[in-house]
């Protein structure tokens, strides 16, 4: 999927500046490969949108060239790129019905009157609002008016598929359920999809392979599940999913794991080594809340105690805030298996695994 | 499970019909909003309907001629103008003596309405009564009424002055309006042209128009970019765009329009720059004031704020996204601006050129000052008759023309566009 020969669209060392002072993405290389679904997540402020925007060719690189299909597209006007696109909210023509809408697309490339009619219908029916075409956006819902959008971006059949925050103006039900519906659309037509968006359950449900931006640099881009198991740093560990962390520093370092002592003089643990070089060096840990146990006196290599600070019961577990070495925000997800007995103000015994720690940048 | 469904009117928790209860509960609400524009309406009333609605009254008005001259109407109606030339016997009697008792502040007013029919009737009338009071004087009546009249003065003998009578027999008459089109009645009550030299409305009705269209066609062309820069600007430089924009309004109408003057005349600014560069020759000068071409010039910038301001609150509200998204479909950037862009843009140009006509076309003072000899519009013939000749009936025709052509206009809209889809702010 990596390999560069085969990638659709290319990034190659892009950069971007409004205004020459500020770089708001940096040396940006992505290769996305045919018929995958790749989202750019990020805070506001990442530079994902302005990507897409480059992509799209309403904004042009600083430096660095953008290949599709192996032909560089910045000299391409936005119009002859055959992208679809979903806006953020929707940007449906008010004064066309719903077909109207839809034949646009096929009229301005002089496509037989027949046809399109054809066309629209079947794009109408894949989103299921086949009886919808005479209706004008506004007497739609906000959710159907999304359908209609993502059925205009795909009824002229662009070579890819460009989707801005298309699920942000909508409630969560319905932002679920049409997660679901963008991620089966795709499985059934395979085409190539770039996704942005700041929510990362989104991102984690939708994508093959998911591109964390921050401060217009890609953090990590790999699968979901590798990305929240095995970030690469600190900011793509605190991003994705929850995340508990213990500053200190390496004292130790052997082969791909190392030892480091907390601050505070709080002990020592053992972790992986993922984003420290030599001993000596500060390191941020990072554990998921699910990997640690509690209670269990036999396992793991770090054994440690914390204070609860709070309890939250939540159903299917109960969610404690722990203070743990001096961490007073340390989370632990306990499973609801009816003999957790513990108030507010216990000391609990805490161990995890050296394989689930992992020792990242500061 | 069994389900009735009940017929009944809904009622209260209290027993009360519900809308019953809902009535009394909005009665208030309504009591207080009426109350809160009461004083406005109260003002609108006073100082906007009831002169429009007498002013209007006016223009079929004539009513206080014929209670002057009610004798001799009657039996004017009885010529034969085929077989007679001149009015029956009666026809005279009845004016020497509506003439010879008749109240003389009244008969002064009939003798204005009269000369608006036929221009001559002031003097030979006033005359006339001389001689009559003298007759009356002395005790004598007269063997033939119309010999007498004739010969106190030829014109009595003029069948042309007692055809002009068809133009004010009946109380309510429509010959004000006729009048507004150079239209007039002959001598048997048919609607016929004026003669030529009283033709003077049609020419300045279908210039009226013209300017309109053409003002409100050059706002539209010179106002669309304008708001369109203000709609898309960064906040800071609209606001400082918006300010030249709404400049004309803090300034007097009459230092505008006065300044048109300076720069348009013939020894004017743009004349001498021309002229310095050379583009014309010093005898060549351009004359562009005090003709159509001022007026227009002036009204355009004039009233180019009306266009302007309901176009940018139109386009501002059209969201940037939809002509990139155009563009993303595959338009070109003409084909997005004219599918996508325009039509939305719609409400506003029809604010707008609504607003911008029937402002110019009841325009007044611009073409008064600026528009000379062949650049005045009908406002100027409505304010000459109601100042110097005082044919208020005649002003209220032309005023009531210019109301109907706006209302047809408004109704053409509604038809056309909807009103409601007007924006203007």
């Amino acid at each position: 999927m990596n390999d560069t020969s085969q990638s659709f669209v290319k990034f190659e060392k892009i950069d971007k500046s409004y205004d020459g002072e500020v770089l708001v993405v940096k040396n940006l290389n992505l290769d996305i490969a045919k018929g995958e679904f790749v989202t750019m997540l990020g805070p506001s402020g990442s530079g994902k949108t302005t990507t897409l925007m480059m992509l799209a060719g309403f904004e042009t690189p600083t430096n660095g060239e953008i290949f599709l299909d192996t032909k560089p597209i910045s000299k391409i006007p936005p119009y002859e790129r055959e992208i679809g696109m979903v806006f953020q909210n929707y940007a449906l023509f008010p004064h066309m019905t719903v077909a109207e809408n839809l034949s646009f697309p096929l009229e301005v490339r002089k496509i037989s009157k027949p046809d399109i009619k054809e066309k629209v219908q079947k794009a109408l029916d894949m989103v299921e609002l086949g009886n919808f075409g005479t209706r004008f956006p506004a007497q739609l819902s906000g959710g159907q008016q999304q359908r209609v959008a993502l059925a205009r971006a795909l009824v002229f059949e662009p070579r890819l598929v460009l989707m801005d925050e298309p699920l942000g103006a909508l409630d969560k039900n319905l932002r679920e359920q049409m997660q679901y519906e963008i991620k089966h659309i795709h499985d059934r037509i395979g085409i190539t999809v770039v996704y942005v968006t700041h929510d990362q359950s989104e991102a984690l449900t939708m994508s093959n392979r998911i591109a964390v931006f921050n401060d217009g640099v890609v953090q990590q881009l790999s699968t979901p599940d590798i990305l929240y198991e095995k970030p690469e740093n600190s900011f793509v560990a605190k991003f994705i999913g929850e995340n508990n962390t213990l500053n200190g520093v390496v004292k130790e370092v052997n082969g791909s794991s190392c030892t480091v002592e907390l601050d505070g003089g709080f002990g020592m643990v053992k972790a992986l080594k993922i984003n420290v070089n030599e001993v000596g060096e500060k390191t941020q840990l990072s554990i998921r809340p699910e990997r640690v146990s509690i209670d269990s006196s036999t396992s793991g290599s770090n054994n440690f105690s914390g204070k609860i600070e709070e309890l939250i019961y939540l159903g299917d577990h109960i969610r404690a805030r722990l203070d743990v070495c001096g961490n007073n925000e340390f989370i632990v997800k306990v499973p609801n298996e009816g003999s957790f007995s513990h108030k507010e103000g216990d000391q609990l015994n805490l161990s995890w695994d050296s394989e689930d720690v992992r020792a990242l940048d500061i | 499970m069994e389900v009735t469904i009940s017929t009944a009117e809904l009622l209260t928790t209290d027993g009360i019909p519900l809308k019953q209860s809902l009535r009394k509960a909005e009665r208030r609400n309504k009591l207080r909003a009426f109350l809160l524009v009461f004083p406005l309406l109260l003002f609108i009333i006073v100082t906007f309907v009831m002169p429009i609605g007498d002013m209007l009254l006016r223009s079929v008005d004539d009513s206080q001629i014929n209670s002057v001259f009610s004798n001799t109407f009657d039996e004017y109606k009885n010529w034969d103008k085929e077989a007679d030339e001149l009015p029956p016997e009666e026809v005279y009697k009845s004016l020497f003596f509506e003439l010879a008792n008749g109240d003389k502040r009244q008969i002064g007013k009939a003798l204005t309405r009269m000369n608006y029919a036929k221009s001559g009737w002031k003097s030979l009338i006033k005359k006339t009564t001389r001689e009559i009071k003298k007759i009356v004087k002395k005790g004598e009546e007269p063997v033939s009424y119309k010999d007498t009249f004739i010969k106190i003065n030829k014109l009595w003998a003029d069948p042309t002055y007692w055809y002009s009578f068809n133009q004010m027999v009946s109380e309510r008459s429509s010959i004000y309006y006729w009048n507004a089109i150079d239209r007039t009645f002959d001598k048997d009550g048919d609607v016929v042209l004026q003669d030529e030299k009283r033709r003077m409305y049609m020419n300045t009705w279908i210039r009226t128009f013209k300017v309109s269209i053409y003002v409100t066609i050059f706002c539209l062309i010179l106002g669309f970019p304008v708001a369109h820069l203000l709609a898309n600007l960064p906040l800071r430089y609209s606001n400082l765009l918006m300010i030249f924009v709404l400049l004309p309004f803090w300034t007097s109408l009459l230092v505008r329009t006065t300044a048109w003057i300076v720069m348009l005349q013939q020894n004017g600014v743009i004349n001498g720059i021309l002229v310095w560069l050379g583009v014309i020759s010093d005898d060549g000068r351009i004359q562009m004031v005090y003709n159509e071409a001022g007026t227009l010039i002036a009204m355009t910038q004039i009233l180019l704020p009306f266009m302007i301001l309901p176009l940018y609150s139109v386009m501002r509200v059209i969201p940037k996204s939809h002509m990139r998204a155009a563009q993303n479909l595959g338009a070109k950037p003409a084909m997005a601006f004219w599918r996508v862009y325009l039509p939305q843009t719609i409400p506003g140009i029809s604010a707008g050129g609504l607003l911008v006509f029937v402002l110019a076309i009841g325009y007044f003072i611009t073409p008064e000052l600026v528009g000379g000899k062949d650049g005045k519009l009908i406002g100027s013939w409505i304010a000459y008759h109601l100042r110097t000749t005082l044919n208020w009936g005649l002003c209220a025709a032309l005023g009531g023309i210019l109301l109907g052509i706006m209302l047809i206009f408004y109704w053409l809209y509604n038809k056309i566009v909807g009103i409601d889809n007007i924006k203007l702010g």
